[in-house]
């Protein structure tokens, strides 16, 4: 450690709220939310191989949900908030937290090694901005627009799924967003249990890593079987 | 062994700073990288050039004064420290790039020194522990668990290089901080201050304009020392029970 004792001083009142471990805190637990969502939404998904009645009795069922203690969609209405709610969190301690490194850097290295980085790793902040790019186009496409790229009905949702992807290009952009999903998975769920302390040993980081991995695989995969067995013609009117 | 290095000069904090290169003919394959940098530096004083600055002390390993980011890997391709490193690690013929830290928490001093005074801040922040002074405690009045002990033991060879920040892609200090957070928490001395340590390093820490960390591992493997990664996990841990008890 050197000698010499520039401009900075100590730090007087900290507070732990304040810090970027906190903003790390708020993404891991933002970032569980979305876990959860995947994993549900992923499930919901498969009922398109029950064909098209069950898919969309069960997407009525989702609005449907509590129901009559909560109005028509209410429930559905209150997963969106908790959604939005951690995106926009998700979003912003991502956002700050990227300024920073990049200020906590200005002079790039030369020649620079990557030892102990992983693609999905290093693609975090571009796959979250890909992500990002790709939520928008979704919801538009199945929830808010409605958009059937085939010029078709939009009003039954299993035949708005079976339109879409029979359509190979937007097959095509759905897989290459899922392989995003399925790779700041694998990063982010064993992130998100560091940064929770969670992985206080060899063993819990080990564990950590293998279970990421697995629930990456299974959700971007579990995800991928609609639009593949769509367009193989296997899922059909 | 004849080598081509590329090397980072930098007159003064002020300076723009370039890459020069540089010639070495006869480095034998026994000496230490940092003897070859002398050998360099003795030609460069023949010639009436300034020598190129860069920090060492010990030469042992064992006081974390010596840096460089060599071809891209801080301390090198193996897991030792730059002093430790020996040109057998190299082949006949190659071209080596050298550069200072870089992280704008370790500003540049000249050439391949940096500052590294900021490490110095975060321990004074919280790396320490409150012990009456005067004639030694008996050491087997405060009984260490076994496991607890050895994990204490182990964090507490960080040197404090700054490898793990000069490796970061954020440029973060987590694995410092986790090494020292880990190695007082683990031990009965620790406790009293446990929260507001971590409260306090992880302020200065910030403060002194380190990123934060996003756990992608590249500090681990690079630590000359082997601190593993679960100490980042400790220090999250530790932050996250200092808010519960409010602070």
């Amino acid at each position: 450690m050197a000698i010499q004792n520039s401009g900075p001083t100590l730090v007087q009142g900290a507070r732990a709220t304040q810090s970027t471990i906190f903003l790390k805190i708020l993404m891991a637990a933002s970032g569980a939310v979305f876990i959860a969502f995947v994993l549900l939404h992923m499930y919901g998904n498969l009922k398109a191989f029950n064909g098209h009645d069950a898919y969309n009795e069960y997407a009525e069922h989702l609005r449907e949900l509590g129901t009559p203690m909560l109005p028509h969609s209410g429930a559905l209405w209150i997963i969106r908030a908790v959604l939005i709610l951690s995106l926009v969190v998700h979003v912003y301690c991502a956002a700050t937290l990227w300024k920073r490194a990049k200020k906590a850097r200005t002079v790039r290295y030369q020649v620079k090694k990557h030892t102990g980085a992983i693609f999905a790793s290093r693609m975090m902040r571009w796959g979250g901005v890909t992500l990002l790019l790709f939520i928008i186009w979704h919801l538009l496409n199945f929830t808010i627009g409605k958009v059937n790229v085939t010029g078709g009905a939009t009003n039954d949702p299993y035949n708005l799924v079976v339109d879409s992807f029979s359509t190979w290009w937007l097959t095509v952009i759905y897989l290459v967003a899922m392989a995003m999903l399925g790779a700041h998975l694998h990063h982010g769920i064993w992130s998100a249990t560091q940064t929770l302390g969670l992985t206080n040993s060899d063993r819990t980081r080990k564990l950590a890593k293998n279970s990421a991995f697995t629930l990456a695989v299974v959700i971007a995969g579990g995800f991928s079987l609609v639009p593949i067995f769509v367009l193989a013609g296997v899922i059909n009117k | 062994m004849k080598l081509t290095l590329n090397i980072w000069r930098q007159t003064d904090a002020n300076d723009a700073g370039a890459m020069h290169t540089y010639q070495v003919d006869d480095v034998s394959p026994d000496m230490s990288f940092l003897e070859m940098l002398d050998v360099l530096n003795e030609d460069l004083n023949a010639k009436d050039e300034e020598p190129i600055a860069f920090d060492s002390d010990c030469r042992e390993g064992i006081c974390g004064m010596c840096s460089l980011m060599i071809n891209g890997e801080p301390h090198g391709p193996e897991v030792t420290t730059t002093c430790q490193l020996h040109m057998r690690s190299f082949k006949d013929g190659d071209t080596i790039t050298i550069e200072p830290w870089r992280a704008s928490a370790f500003p540049v001093l000249k050439d391949l020194c940096v500052d590294r005074s900021a490490f110095d801040r975060i321990i004074q922040a919280g790396g320490y522990i409150s012990v009456n002074t005067g004639s030694a405690p008996e050491a087997h009045s405060v009984p260490v668990p076994r496991d607890d002990a050895m994990r204490a033991f182990n964090v507490a060879t960080c040197i404090g290089c700054g490898a793990c920040v000069a490796a970061c892609p954020n440029g973060s200090a987590s694995l410092f901080m986790g090494a020292k957070i880990t190695h007082l928490g683990e031990l009965p001395q620790g406790q009293p201050e446990r929260d507001s340590r971590v409260t306090n390093m992880v302020a200065q820490h910030d403060h002194e304009g380190f990123g934060g960390c996003t756990n992608i591992g590249e500090c681990a493997a690079a630590c000359p020392k082997e601190i593993p990664l679960d100490v980042i996990s400790q220090l999250n841990k530790d932050l996250r029970t200092a808010i519960k008890h409010g602070h």
